[in-house]
């Protein structure tokens, strides 16, 4: 079985940075969930934005259930199927929320207007916001947002799912509603990337967690063994800080 | 070859008759430019601090001279001193026709400067027993005019070439020689478009002057975005 | 006779001018706007060449007086062969100034679309041009409407230098009836009013236009 993702050895560097990604690799399975934890400015985020290439990685290779991603002159045909949850939502402010959720549908993949419309709905049911199709993003909550960003992304009925620091903008009262549709699309069977700093997300969907600091892959493993009995010293480090900062 | 030496003699021969229109341009341009300034400080004022019935005529007035073409300012204060008895020169005609126009834009941007000021700043001088006046000529004037400084460069630069339209009162200034020296040597494509960039410099240089103001007058640390109009 | 005694005598000469004007606005307008966008597309995203154009182009007319410009199309282009009447040479003029003025206030609106925007519809996959075309430009349409609006006032107005070349624009109807009745600075009077009327007239409109075309909470930020 060909994996959904398969990330080889991506480096970038920056001028003024440095080198943030030294050789990161992975792969994502159907139906897994893996979540990114790492100190901030690490390159988490340029490593997920490596992978629909909306930054391009300085060396490295991606593939997407087998074909390669990186290799292609113009990478427009792969992103409908890599959906991406953007840490700041990003939603399209002259749009309504069905219009963000539809427009990809309409613009990208040639949808019929009343089919597009359907599937928006579809979308907006499952993150819980039917109600809302008609509001403007200035008039939604943060949290309501991301849902709106995350439908937009499943709208596309894309082949797995990077979420960036989805809920690090995000007033804490608001984090849980996200969390939830989160864990919902994990427990559905949604192939998902994920970075965050949420470890109690973590600890309850993910299939793996992938510690990167430095730029490299200190540490990896299933939830018990990372979060239970670290190996590496950093990742001990890291994860007390989180605890202190988060709770348990 | 032939050609472009006969062009350049015919601008040689012509130089002094343009120089003595940009003369004219930059002599008008700039008495008009501070005619209308010192007239825009006034009216801000008048429409800040003053009461009602003073601030609504003073914006009346300012909509009045920005909202009326400059061609028609320019007739009225050409003809209309006759009516009253009054001789007044075309060059000092457009003088007061476009010094008070300008004055209407400037004193919207002194205003927009003014009320970007926080209210703070002005109950602080009150409250160590400052006047009235002397809490604007110390507090409230030396920032206004910093964040009108952009507008006031560009109402410069518009003031410079706004100066062309007293040739339509017969201001010789260097368009008007432009047209004059057409109709000796004739060859308008190559003429005007030397006027034109004549006034392009102009504006440049000017600008510049403005830029080097903004940069010595910047208040260490406080930056002005912008501001509403 | 009175002041409006002439004022009502004159009107009908001045409303045929006032006919010209505005279809004279009209038009440039629209020359404009289209002008604009390639020429603010052109200088953000073009080649080497045509980024050196387009700055050289908006430079060089923003920075010459119209009555300079409008003496080069119509009494200097006739050099090279080019000739045109009044009424278009106008229209020429006053389109291709606006259009330079417009290309800078349109940059400033897209440069103003912050980069999520771009990023967020590139990641569902749409193309440059697509996510121009559907998120950025809808955006920076919405927030260029004021300074455009500025604009078309300001075309209003100057469309009256248009008399020097012999337009038949309200001011050079209102110079004709001078001349006729000898009232110079009455007719001038009342063509000013009418200038008065049609631009608070146009102020007004617009600000509605702009009211109708807000989207919910999104504030045109500077």
């Amino acid at each position: 079985m060909t994996a959904v993702l398969k990330v080889e050895n991506i480096r970038k560097s920056y001028p003024s940075e440095g080198e943030v990604l030294r050789g990161i690799s992975l792969n994502l399975n159907k139906g897994e969930t893996k979540v990114i934890v790492g100190p901030s400015g690490t390159g988490k985020s340029t490593l997920l934005r490596c992978i629909n290439r909306l930054t391009e990685p300085d060396s490295g290779k991606v593939w997407l259930s087998g074909e390669e991603v990186t290799r292609a002159g113009n990478p427009d045909r792969f992103r409908p199927k890599i959906g991406f949850v953007f840490q700041h939502f990003n939603l399209f402010h002259h749009l309504s929320a069905l219009k963000n959720v539809t427009v990809g549908l309409t613009s990208v993949q040639g949808l019929k207007k009343d089919k597009a419309e359907r599937k928006g709905r579809e979308s907006l049911e499952v993150v819980g916001l039917s109600d809302q199709a008609d509001s403007y993003p200035a008039e939604l909550s943060g949290g309501q947002k991301q849902r709106v960003g995350i439908a937009r992304a499943m709208a596309m009925d894309p082949e797995l799912i990077l979420f960036d620091e989805p809920t690090s903008a995000l007033d804490p009262e608001l984090i849980g509603e996200v969390l939830e549709v989160m864990i919902d699309l994990a427990k559905k069977g949604m192939t998902s990337l994920v970075v965050t700093h949420e470890i109690g997300f973590a600890n309850s969907v993910a299939n793996e967690i992938i510690f990167l600091d430095g730029g490299v892959v200190l540490e990896k493993g299933p939830p018990e063994e990372v979060l239970r009995n670290p190996k590496e010293e950093r990742t001990k480090q890291f994860l007390h800080k989180i605890t202190e900062l988060y709770g348990e | 070859m032939e050609a472009l030496v006969s062009k350049l003699q015919v601008l040689v021969n012509n130089g002094p008759a343009l120089l003595k229109g940009t003369a004219v341009t930059i002599e008008l341009g700039l008495t008009f430019f501070v005619v209308g300034y010192a007239m825009a400080l006034f009216i801000a004022m008048g429409i800040v601090y003053g009461n009602k019935a003073i601030s609504t005529l003073l914006s009346g007035f300012s909509w009045v001279f920005r909202s009326l073409p400059a061609i028609i300012l320019l007739f009225i204060f050409f003809y209309g001193p006759t009516r009253l008895g009054i001789n007044l020169s075309a060059f000092w005609a457009s003088v007061f026709a476009l010094g008070l126009r300008t004055a209407g834009y400037q004193a919207q941007y002194f205003r927009g400067g003014i009320q970007s000021i926080r209210s703070g700043q002005l109950e602080a001088a009150r409250s160590v027993g400052m006047s009235l006046p002397k809490a604007l000529y110390k507090i409230i004037l030396p920032q206004m005019f910093r964040f009108a400084l952009p507008a006031t460069a560009n109402e410069y630069a518009i003031t410079i070439k706004d100066t062309s339209l007293a040739y339509a009162i017969g201001v010789v200034e260097v368009l008007q020689q432009g047209s004059f020296i057409i109709a000796r040597e004739y060859n308008p494509l190559a003429i005007y478009v030397t006027v034109a960039l004549i006034y392009w410099i102009i504006t440049r240089v000017g600008t510049r002057f403005f830029a080097y103001l903004e940069k010595r007058y910047r208040i260490p640390g406080f930056k002005v975005s912008g501001f509403k109009v | 006779m009175g002041f409006f005694q002439y004022a009502w005598t004159i009107l009908p000469h001045l409303l045929q001018g006032v006919q010209i004007t505005l279809l004279m606005t009209a038009i440039s307008m629209s020359v404009a706007a289209v002008l604009a966008l390639l020429l603010a597309l052109g200088k953000m995203y073009g080649s080497s060449p045509i980024r050196w154009f387009c700055s050289a182009y908006i430079e060089f007319f923003r920075g010459t007086p119209l009555l300079a410009q409008l003496f080069i199309v119509y009494y200097g282009l006739p050099v090279a062969g080019i000739n045109f009447d009044s009424f278009t040479a106008a229209v020429i003029t006053f389109g291709l100034n606006s259009g330079a003025y417009q290309a800078e206030y349109l940059r400033g609106a897209i440069q103003s679309i912050e980069a999520g925007q771009v990023e967020a519809a590139r990641s569902v996959g749409m193309s440059f041009i697509t996510a121009m075309w559907k998120i950025v430009l809808p955006q920076a349409f919405r927030r260029v409407i004021p300074p455009w609006s500025n604009d078309v006032i300001y075309t209003l107005k100057y469309t009256s230098v248009a008399f020097m070349i012999g337009a038949h624009e309200l001011t050079s109807q209102a110079k004709i009836v001078a001349g006729e009745y000898f009232r110079f600075t009455e007719s001038f009077m009342v063509a000013g009013i009418i200038y008065l009327i049609m631009v608070y007239i146009f102020s007004r409109s617009l600000g509605v236009m702009e009211k109708r075309l807000k989207i919910p909470g999104f504030e045109m930020r500077e």
